[in-house]
């Protein structure tokens, strides 16, 4: 989070590449190797290297790199995606399972915005996940609006209705506030499960996307190469998270960043020196809504299908699971939350049907060994350039 | 007019489960200032401990009242050494952390035994029959029908909410516990033992719960797995309504969410599928307009 800074002495660059390039490996390892003791193997050296960088400063020393050459970073990180890709292209389940990945690291980007910066407790993200869905679903049925709007349109209805919880939320703090997205969350579900005009507990089946032209369905033919037709929605969902990302850490880095801040440590302290509570509560709200809502619609299009069961109070623990896993306020850290979220349990078979209690026992070991999460967040330094 | 007898037997024992699930969680906050989420799955545990007693004692060739009676000491005991292990293992070593913190894992810890009865319980997949032990039959009182067990149960709900309230306020631990809840450093350099009297309280929390599920599993004659969740939901949303921390809030919170429920399948009941989502909009009504519940919690924030 440090801002550049031209007085301290610029650190080696070679770090951040190593890192870019383990990821990039380890990522194509973990989805491509099927054979399940091969795989533990791999799991294995993956987190005994990864410990190390952070025992043996390695992970610092990507840090400084990286905040130092944040356009190299980004260049890397680009690049080291389109090779995954290009590995991956016609691992139709790996593309899946990645694109799933991006989608709920890009939710609890979201989920970071109202719970690492704002303070706001949310426990209904995949209820408004499930909003966007369920839009998207609608309009599909209606038909005539491009795609690119009927997403939007995801993001925007999840704001609408998270907006009725508004003055809920405005108005109760610490468990309180916890009750009532909860209830959205439980309620949302028992609705759609008695609601027959929404399909019921069978759902809606939905067709896939077709942006500007660009028709998710077909598979990509470049270069004499043929690509998955996932591989769209890995390219689609990655640009989201990216954008996402970027968006969330200049959030972060802004001013804005240090008033939600101060909202979340201390209210009374941001009220006497002149912050509206309400309103930056409301604008983190709406922004973790949104995000939410967007990529739920997504996730409804590439799966071509859409379900209550999908949504349900578990799913939204889960996504609050991998902010808390992540390191709450930490957007980084969300990735590999997610990664390990999400994929493990596809990808280990022998935990398949055991997969909510992985979970569960996961969350009780990181919080009782590690409360601060995978990667902690900084402190904010906000005179690093006035003391140096 | 027959059914408003039966809505209203209904309604009555519905409060008195979520009243016991809310009392739970109250005395847990009060003590604690956590929310323990736990707390359904540990009702869903006793009701299975409960079962397996019924059996065992089954096996055994014992009385009805014998098995019922060992079916209960079995649910309470177990739900008691498990609330007090939770507390000791997982909550004292998180009770610095930020309340976020805390929800979570007591979530998760309650994923965790509502997943293990799923998985290695026998079949636990399905709803299990709970046998029926007590007196079957009832009685009319005009066209209103009333089931004999029903009576029971609501009584002995009621008699354990009145119990639970004396311990709390009559007896020496009670006393050491409000102790504890009111200023817990004051209340060890008195001489109360704080390592003792937090596992006690989340042992008696728990046997509530434990006593809930057998009300439950004795009146519906079926349980599963999962019917801790959304008992633990209506019963912390039943403890906030009434305001953490206060028992008679509690088990009014409770009252209110069944007799909200049953008012919706009383009166509309083309929307009985709709009745939790009836129930839960209205609770976020009420409690934007009293954001710490009815019973408002005390005190004013200190710069």
């Amino acid at each position: 989070m440090t801002p550049t800074s031209r007085t301290l002495a610029r650190g080696p660059v070679w770090p951040l590449f190593v890192a870019v390039a383990f990821a990039a490996v380890a990522l194509t390892a973990l989805v491509l190797i099927e054979n399940q003791k091969l795989l533990g193997a791999a799991l294995a050296i993956t987190a005994a290297v990864c410990f190390c960088a952070a025992r043996f400063g390695g992970v610092a020393a990507t840090e400084v790199a990286a905040s130092e050459n944040p356009w190299l970073l980004r260049g890397l990180l680009t690049l080291a995606s389109l090779a995954v890709i290009f590995v991956l292209r016609d691992d139709n389940f790996g593309l899946l399972m990645l694109a799933t990945v991006l989608i709920y690291a890009t939710i609890c980007l979201g989920l970071t915005v109202q719970m690492g910066y704002a303070g706001l407790t949310n426990f209904a993200a995949a209820a408004f996940a499930g909003t966007g869905g369920y839009t998207a679903a609608m309009l599909g049925q209606q038909g005539g609006l491009p795609d690119a709007l009927v997403l939007v349109c995801g993001g925007l209805v999840a704001v609408f209705i998270g907006s009725l919880l508004i003055l809920p939320v405005l108005r109760t703090r610490g468990h309180y506030g916890a009750l009532t997205t909860m209830a959205f969350g439980v309620m949302f579900n028992v609705f759609l499960d008695a609601n027959d005009f929404f399909g019921g507990p069978q759902g809606l089946k939905l067709p896939g996307i077709n942006l500007f032209g660009w028709d998710f369905t077909n598979d990509i033919h470049i270069f004499g190469l043929v690509l998955s037709s996932y591989v769209n929605y890995v390219i689609l969902t990655g640009i989201l998270t990216a954008l996402a990302m970027i968006f969330v850490g200049l959030l972060d880095r802004s001013w804005v960043g240090v008033w939600f801040d101060v909202v979340r440590l201390d209210e009374t302290a941001a009220s006497v020196f002149g912050l509206k509570i309400a309103y930056w509560k409301v604008l983190a709200f709406t922004l973790g809504n949104f995000l939410a809502g967007l990529m739920g619609a997504v996730y409804a299009k590439m799966t071509g299908f859409i379900a209550p069961a999908n949504f349900t109070f578990g799913d939204s623990l889960v996504m609050v699971s991998i902010v808390i896993l992540g390191g709450i306020g930490n957007r980084w850290g969300v990735l590999p939350a997610a990664l390990i979220v999400v994929l493990l349990p596809e990808k280990l078979q022998f935990i398949q049907e055991y997969r909510l209690i992985f979970y569960a026992v996961l969350v009780i070991a990181i919080l009782t060994m590690r409360p601060d999460g995978l990667v902690a967040r900084r402190v904010r330094k906000l005179h690093t350039e006035a003391s140096a | 007019m027959g059914m408003i007898g039966q809505h209203l037997l209904n309604g009555l024992m519905q409060g008195t489960i979520y009243g016991l699930v809310a009392m739970g969680f109250t005395i847990f906050f009060g003590v604690m200032n956590v929310i323990k989420f736990s707390h359904g799955d540990v009702l869903t545990l006793g009701a299975f401990g409960g079962l397996v007693a019924v059996w065992a004692a089954n096996a055994l060739g014992l009385s009805v009242p014998l098995q019922f009676i060992v079916a209960l000491c079995v649910a309470m005991a177990l739900t008691a050494v498990v609330g007090a292990g939770i507390s000791h293992f997982l909550i004292m070593p998180l009770r610095n952390a930020p309340p976020l913190n805390m929800l979570l894992m007591t979530m998760m810890v309650g994923t965790a035994i509502r997943e293990a009865i799923r998985l290695f319980f026998p079949n636990g997949t399905n709803p299990q029959r709970f046998p029926e032990l007590l007196p079957a039959g009832g009685f009319n009182i005009g066209p209103s029908f009333f089931r004999t067990d029903a009576i029971i149960l609501i009584i002995a709900g009621a008699a354990s909410i009145g119990a639970v309230y004396w311990i709390i306020n009559h007896s020496k631990f009670g006393l050491a516990m409000r102790a504890v809840a009111e200023d817990t450093e004051t209340a060890r350099v008195m001489g109360i033992n704080f390592g003792r009297i937090i596992p006690l309280t989340f042992a008696l929390g728990s046997i509530t719960a434990g006593f809930a599920g057998m009300i439950y599993a004795l009146y519906y004659s079926e349980i599963n797995y999962s019917m801790g969740l959304l008992l633990a939901v209506i019963g912390f949303t039943a403890a906030i309504v009434g305001g953490l921390g206060n028992i008679w809030g509690a088990i009014i919170g409770g009252y209110l969410f069944a007799g909200l429920q049953t008012f919706v399948v009383a009166a509309m009941p083309s929307m009985s599928d709709y009745k939790n989502v009836f129930a839960f909009v209205l609770i976020i009504v009420l409690i934007t307009w009293r954001p710490t519940g009815l019973l408002a919690e005390r005190g004013s924030e200190r710069v």
